[in-house]
């Protein structure tokens, strides 16, 4: 009995196992590369793809973003890139650099799926990279501001502000109510370990980070500085708790109070909505990120994800397709279903399950007005740099004259071999 | 009698030829690195020389020069000196109290908690360091609770920059002193007993004892044993690289965290060889400060 039952499950493994070998010598397979959650979730959407496209067979492998960029460059000078990946979109200077990445303009040409008129503006252009298309985008990311609105209205603003010097009227408010009334509240929450409010401002001030065909740095000048300015006094008044350690769960400080305001992206959406308690569930909003010069809304960063061939895939064909459909409208709208990532067509945004999230709404005008960032390799690095700097001037150990100066000298030195490579005539 | 001349030569093939295996494989996987690294440190291999090889320039010294040149640099190397010069004799003394308190006559349960000493030495690292954060957590900690209790405010260790690198150092003490333990213990035992039995004739007390035989019975072994110590706690990396990424305010940024960045984050691999070859030289000037020290002392 015993025995017979071992010889079936030897024979069933053995069929089982043949049959997907005899499968697998016919099927392409495309590897692709994603990072973090989407690594995980787009293995739902796969089934769907390897059934209608029956030749393909789509491999995933899932790094979390915490290595990715260690991870892709070791696998580029080791020559085992996938054939796909989902790439950060500051990092595609540094990757087209490399000579990395497949250009995309003719596909996208011939392509039924792929219509560029159909990306937001400001998206799609974080992909072109002298003039030539190395990415697709996934999904966008952009920093707006999450607030309570119930602390607002308290403090009499039932607007979230629309200027930063409203804000900082909303701050002062806030504060002295929280003093007269006994307790501790910071109403504005700009994490010390991240480089994204220091540049949004930058950028809304209207300073030129990097000059001279960015080989420059020019963080000292009097625009940026005005920015990082307007940072230190959230933290020089009190408004922003410094470092990370008060803040330990940034949800429960939000619904305790503790914090009132918060620049995040879109991910937070689901975030908020899965941990900030039910009574609260209509105390939270989001508004567009408020404005330095008179144009609503103010300045954001055109961040998230693209698709990205590379060119040392032997499979360009068979991924090529896989991207068609990942970036096609059905999928985004799919793929915003089971992550809250949002789509970065504006098609995609006519759908109802966007269009019934009055979280999201605020993106959607936030998405019509992002600025570039400078596209260089360097840029990873360069705000790192910065976001150091930042931590700096927030703990008071360093001026904001003497922060930006060294960050200037800092990035200077980063920027040496590009300069020579410029003076060479080598501009890639 | 001496062996006739082509005697020995035939013995030296032989030796040469058992040699062979053990020498190739150091110099493909251990000589050839390091030279590489060498001649990498004078050029400024990055990202664009990645691309092309043709954009690699040699610089000379100028990355040493550089680095040298470079506030970071020196605050990592204020930060791993700290951590040696602190966390080094910490952790010998701490495993030498260990090794005393297992060896004596009087403690039970030897084997038992000789495994509990030695188990966060075999223990992985990322393990240990999630623990520890909890342990360090500033308002729910164990430790904090503990300091409470005599009065000591709310302490931010990871957080704070003054407290980060002493609460490294405390985790790296507990992660390595049961390693450092084991050799005293091995070398405890090898001091004869009848020492001591001679010395507790002539009424030498404990403390006597300890001073005038176990310390100089256990020279050669202390000696090894502090070597060891500095030469690993000088590339102080893991304990930063997991708990801290190396701040508060570069509180825990040690040469070797910055090395790590410097080359496999940002790629710049003349830069970080560089670093590396510094590091080098500091090691190789206290070890061989270390050794004089005790052939002036041994005499």
């Amino acid at each position: 009995m015993n025995r017979s039952l071992l010889v079936c499950v030897i024979v069933v493994v053995a069929l089982t196992a043949t049959g997907c070998q005899h499968e697998s010598a016919d099927a392409k397979v495309v590897k692709f590369w994603g990072m973090g959650n989407e690594g995980e979730m787009v293995r739902t959407l796969i089934p769907e793809f390897e059934r209608t496209h029956p030749g393909i067979r789509i491999t995933v492998q899932q790094i979390p973003w915490t290595a990715a960029h260690e991870k892709l460059l070791t696998a580029f000078a080791g020559e085992s890139t996938p054939d796909i990946a989902q790439l950060g979109n500051t990092w595609l200077p540094e990757f087209t650099t490399l000579g990395a990445l497949e250009p995309l303009d003719e596909r996208v040409r011939l392509s039924a799926t792929i219509q560029r008129e159909d990306y937001f503006d400001g998206v799609l252009r974080t992909n072109v990279i002298d003039s030539v298309l190395y990415g697709i985008p996934w999904y966008v990311d952009t920093r707006l501001l999450y607030y309570r609105r119930d602390l607002l209205q308290k403090a009499g603003f039932p607007e979230p502000p629309a200027t930063w010097d409203e804000m900082l009227r909303l701050c002062e408010t806030m504060k002295r109510q929280a003093a007269s009334d006994g307790i501790r509240r910071y109403p504005m929450f700009l994490p010390t370990n991240e480089w994204v409010p220091a540049i949004l401002l930058g950028m809304q001030a209207g300073g030129e980070f990097l000059v001279d065909r960015n080989t420059r740095a020019n963080f000292s000048g009097p625009r940026f500085r005005r920015a990082m300015e307007l940072l230190a006094s959230f933290y020089r008044k009190d408004y922003s708790p410094i470092g990370q350690s008060l803040i330990t769960n940034m949800y429960d400080s939000f619904s305790d109070g503790l914090i009132t305001m918060y620049i995040s992206g879109p991910w937070n959406i689901g975030e908020f909505t899965r941990r900030v308690p039910a009574h609260l569930s209509e105390a939270w909003m989001t508004a567009p990120v408020p404005s330095l010069d008179t144009v609503r809304p103010g300045i954001s960063l055109p961040l998230g994800t693209s698709l990205v061939l590379f060119r040392q895939s032997k499979q360009k064909d068979a991924a090529w397709q896989f991207m068609e459909f990942l970036a096609s409208r059905e999928q985004s709208i799919a793929f915003y279903r089971i992550t809250g990532n949002l789509p970065p067509r504006k098609s995609a945004w006519e759908d109802s399950s966007l269009r019934r999230n009055p979280h999201i709404q605020a993106f959607h005008k936030q998405l019509l007005r992002l600025e570039p960032l400078p596209q260089v390799p360097e840029w990873e690095q360069i705000v790192i740099k910065l976001q150091a700097y930042v931590e700096f001037v927030a703990s008071n150990a360093m001026s904001v004259e003497e922060a930006t100066r060294r960050l200037d000298r800092d990035v200077d030195r980063m920027l040496e071999k590009r300069r020579w490579l410029l003076e060479q005539g080598g501009t890639r | 009698m001496r062996p006739a001349p082509g005697h020995r030569r035939s013995q030296t093939a032989a030796a040469w030829l058992f040699l062979a295996p053990a020498l190739t494989a150091i110099g493909i996987f251990f000589a050839i690195p390091v030279l590489g690294a060498l001649v990498l440190s004078f050029t400024d291999f990055d990202i664009y020389a990645l691309a092309d090889l043709g954009m690699v320039r040699f610089v000379g010294m100028e990355n040493y020069l550089r680095i040298l040149d470079t506030p970071l640099f020196w605050t990592a190397l204020k930060n791993t000196f700290y951590f040696v010069l602190v966390g080094g004799p910490l952790s010998v003394a701490v495993s030498l109290g260990t090794a005393l308190m297992l060896n004596s006559k009087l403690s039970r349960f030897k084997t038992l908690f000789r495994t509990i000493y030695f188990l966060p030495v075999v223990t992985s690292l990322v393990a240990v360091a999630v623990v520890w954060r909890y342990l360090y957590h500033p308002a729910d900690g164990l430790l904090n609770h503990l300091l409470s209790w005599f009065g000591i405010g709310m302490i931010d260790w990871l957080g704070d920059p003054t407290y980060a690198m002493p609460a490294i150092i405390l985790m790296a003490v507990w992660k390595n002193f049961g390693y450092n333990m084991l050799i005293f213990i091995a070398g405890l035992q090898n001091i004869p007993d009848d020492l001591y039995e001679a010395a507790h004739l002539d009424g030498a007390g404990w403390w006597r004892q300890f001073v005038d035989i176990t310390l100089p019975m256990l020279a050669p072994t202390t000696v090894f044993v502090v070597m060891i110590t500095v030469i690993g706690y000088f590339q102080l990396f893991a304990e930063p690289y997991v708990m801290t990424q190396g701040g508060p305010l570069y509180a825990t940024t040690s040469v070797v965290l910055l090395m790590y960045e410097q080359g496999f984050r940002w790629w710049n691999m003349g830069h970080a060889a560089a670093i590396a070859f510094i590091l080098f030289a500091i090691i190789l000037i206290f070890t061989l400060a270390q050794i004089a020290l005790q052939r002036r002392t041994g005499q």
